[in-house]
């Protein structure tokens, strides 16, 4: 048994945990260790019969996600107390956000650094703010900074010199030189209010962002969390409103990312079981490479296929800038190394 | 992966994993005496593997790894391949563990009562604890000391102890050879030769300790105590611990518990025998 579709049924609700053999369970804890979903997965079997020591492993994960959410949200409300005095708003993004919210992929789920997103107009003031606050740059490479500001969708990471904790400003989520262009004041100005106050996107647009981060952007590094942070929070979407899965398709059109959204609902079908509506529910053969790199791991958590992953890399850069940039780009890195 | 062993200490199931033999073969003979159950899940994976296939025989160094990753560590050469074991084992806990609150400290237990030193690497705390293990002390770990954040006590984490430079020959000196392994000379840390505890300090190492006495030793001045503030002791266990801060509020009930009801005090000390007879008077003490 392949450990990785062992920890993808479990996940999916498709295989019972009491049917694994305890060794089993080495490669499974492996897989969700490197996939940084080690407390999803013990959310996700709260309650069920475990080894023992599974069991206590898991409730050790579900405890110190439970402290690192809040270490997560605090860091929102810092950023908040940064920015507000100077009367900027900010939208969180990704694993902050969807705590934030109390959504279902939340629960366990690894939070890294401090995503936000602003008004392209106010990022300049935002990180006059921040480097006041106490903020501080992490990279000092100039031709990395210049790339940045010049190309990227965010600043460049800054880190809190007293928390030390990284937050990463954005004017909108995607690269500015990537092939598509999402409509960042869509995105800012529809954001709703959570539960604890702060500001996230609206369901379509975090559900949008979700894929085109998954999708559009990365090399698929952390695939799994994100495919299952899409099949939760659609599932959900769409269980509160039943218009959702068509309100997702104008949404998805408005930001030129339908392609992706399409992909990650049909990778979470493949993969999570989602059950899907009419006009989504289709085959394209190109998915089975996408699934490949998602399942591509050992028993012992190493990458299987390096040779895929690097296609995956290649492909993500290809997509974010033009070919002559790429080259231009990847000439400066490679005489840095 | 290719070879691999599995390996308890304390409350942490290990599974091992490596590219050559050797180390897992070197793991095999340090830990034989330790509790083994094969069908228990492991809590921490840890691999020793050649970032290039062919560097598993030309030029062999043994790259660490396993759940947790430090970008940018160096390899070790093979013949090191037990130190990057021992590395690599420490880093899993100390990045991954989140049951008890870590702290980077040797600790010994009598009577069912915990004296716990914490010091920077050449501060004397393992070779203290390893001596002190030989007397009428149960050596409870040379490298961490686990604090249950619930009850306050002690736990052990007995792995092999970490004998360095001048420590090996003071120990050899009084030690069945039996349970020394091979001599590491000239490594990162210097010379390295590990010592298999005694075995009824590997059987009793589930057993909780009450801790009693803290101390921050420091070796090669004249003999002196210096009684410690709570604060400061609490200061500087933050610092000797990997997951204080991760463990929030608990880790901070934890430690203020640990320093209100713990005497603590620093010691200089010029020799080994100096230094245990002050551990013993401060215990005389605190044991009171």
């Amino acid at each position: 048994m392949s450990a990785v579709a062992a920890f993808v049924d479990l996940l999916a609700g498709r295989r019972d945990p009491a049917g694994l053999a305890p060794r089993d369970w080495d490669g499974v804890i492996g897989v969700a260790r490197s996939e940084a979903m080690l407390a999803t997965l013990a959310h996700r079997l709260d309650g069920a019969a475990l080894p023992h020591a599974v069991a206590a492993l898991f409730a050790d994960q579900r405890a110190a996600a439970e402290v690192a959410q809040r270490q997560a949200l605090w860091e929102a409300e810092m950023a908040r107390r940064a920015l507000a005095p100077v009367g900027i708003e900010f939208v969180l993004l990704k694993g902050a956000a969807y705590a934030a919210a109390a959504m279902a992929c939340a629960a366990g789920r690894q939070i890294g650094d401090l995503d936000i997103l602003v008004l392209a107009a106010d990022i300049r003031r935002a990180e006059n703010a921040l480097l006041k606050a106490g903020w501080e740059w992490v990279k000092s490479d100039p031709y990395d900074d210049h790339y940045y500001r010049a190309h990227m969708h965010e600043l460049p990471p800054m880190i809190h010199s007293g928390r030390d904790r990284m937050i990463d400003v954005h004017h909108t989520i995607l690269p500015k030189t990537h092939r598509i262009t999402p409509d960042a004041l869509a995105l800012v100005s529809d954001a709703v209010t959570s539960g604890d106050g702060f500001a996230v996107l609206q369901p379509t647009d975090m559900t949008v962002h979700c894929a085109a981060h998954m999708l559009a952007d990365g090399d698929l590094q952390g695939g799994l969390r994100n495919l299952w942070d899409f099949h939760l929070m659609t599932r959900d979407f769409a269980a509160a409103d039943a218009g959702f899965w068509g309100q997702l398709d104008g949404r998805a059109d408005l930001h030129g990312l339908q392609a992706a959204v399409h992909r990650a609902a049909r990778l979470s079908r493949d993969l999570y079981g989602a059950v899907l509506p009419g006009g989504w529910d289709r085959q394209d053969p190109g998915d089975a490479w996408f699934r490949r790199r998602l399942l591509a791991r050992d028993d012992w958590g190493r990458v299987t296929n390096p040779l895929l992953e690097q296609v995956f890399y290649i492909r993500s850069h290809w997509l974010r800038m033009p070919p002559a940039m790429l080259a231009k780009h990847l000439w400066t890195k490679w005489r840095k190394r | 992966m290719r070879h691999s062993v599995r390996i308890a200490v304390g409350p942490v199931q290990f599974r091992i994993g490596s590219d050559w033999a050797g180390p897992v073969a070197a793991l095999d003979r340090l830990y034989a005496g330790y509790p083994r159950d094969d069908a228990r899940p492991a809590d921490a994976t840890v691999r020793l593997f050649a970032a290039r296939p062919w560097r598993r025989w030309l030029r062999p160094s043994v790259h660490i790894g396993g759940d947790f990753i430090v970008p940018g560590a160096l390899p070790l050469p093979l013949s090191m391949g037990l130190l990057a074991a021992e590395m690599a084992m420490n880093l899993q806990v100390a990045l991954g563990w989140r049951r008890h609150l870590l702290l980077h400290a040797s600790a010994v237990a009598r009577d069912d009562r915990a004296l716990i030193m914490s010091g920077e690497s050449g501060s004397g705390k393992s070779t203290l604890a390893a001596l002190l293990g030989e007397g009428d002390w149960r050596l409870m770990g040379d490298e961490f000391t686990l604090i249950d954040p619930a009850g306050g006590d002690a736990f052990a984490f007995p792995r092999a102890v970490s004998l360095k430079n001048e420590a090996i020959a003071e120990v050899a000196a009084r030690v069945d050879a039996a349970r020394l392994g091979p001599l590491l000379a000239g490594t990162p840390k210097g010379d390295i030769r590990h010592l298999i505890p005694r075995a009824d300090a590997i059987a009793a190492m589930h057993a909780p300790a009450r801790p009693a006495l803290l101390l921050f030793p420091r070796f090669g001045r004249a003999a002196g105590i210096e009684s410690m503030g709570e604060g400061e002791a609490f200061v500087r266990l933050t610092e000797a611990s990997t997951n204080y801060v991760a463990l929030g509020e608990a880790g901070f009930a934890a430690l203020t518990r640990l320093v209100r009801e713990t005497p603590a005090f620093g010691i200089t000390y010029p020799d080994s025998a100096a230094g245990i007879a002050l551990v013993e008077e401060l215990w005389a003490e605190a044991a009171r």
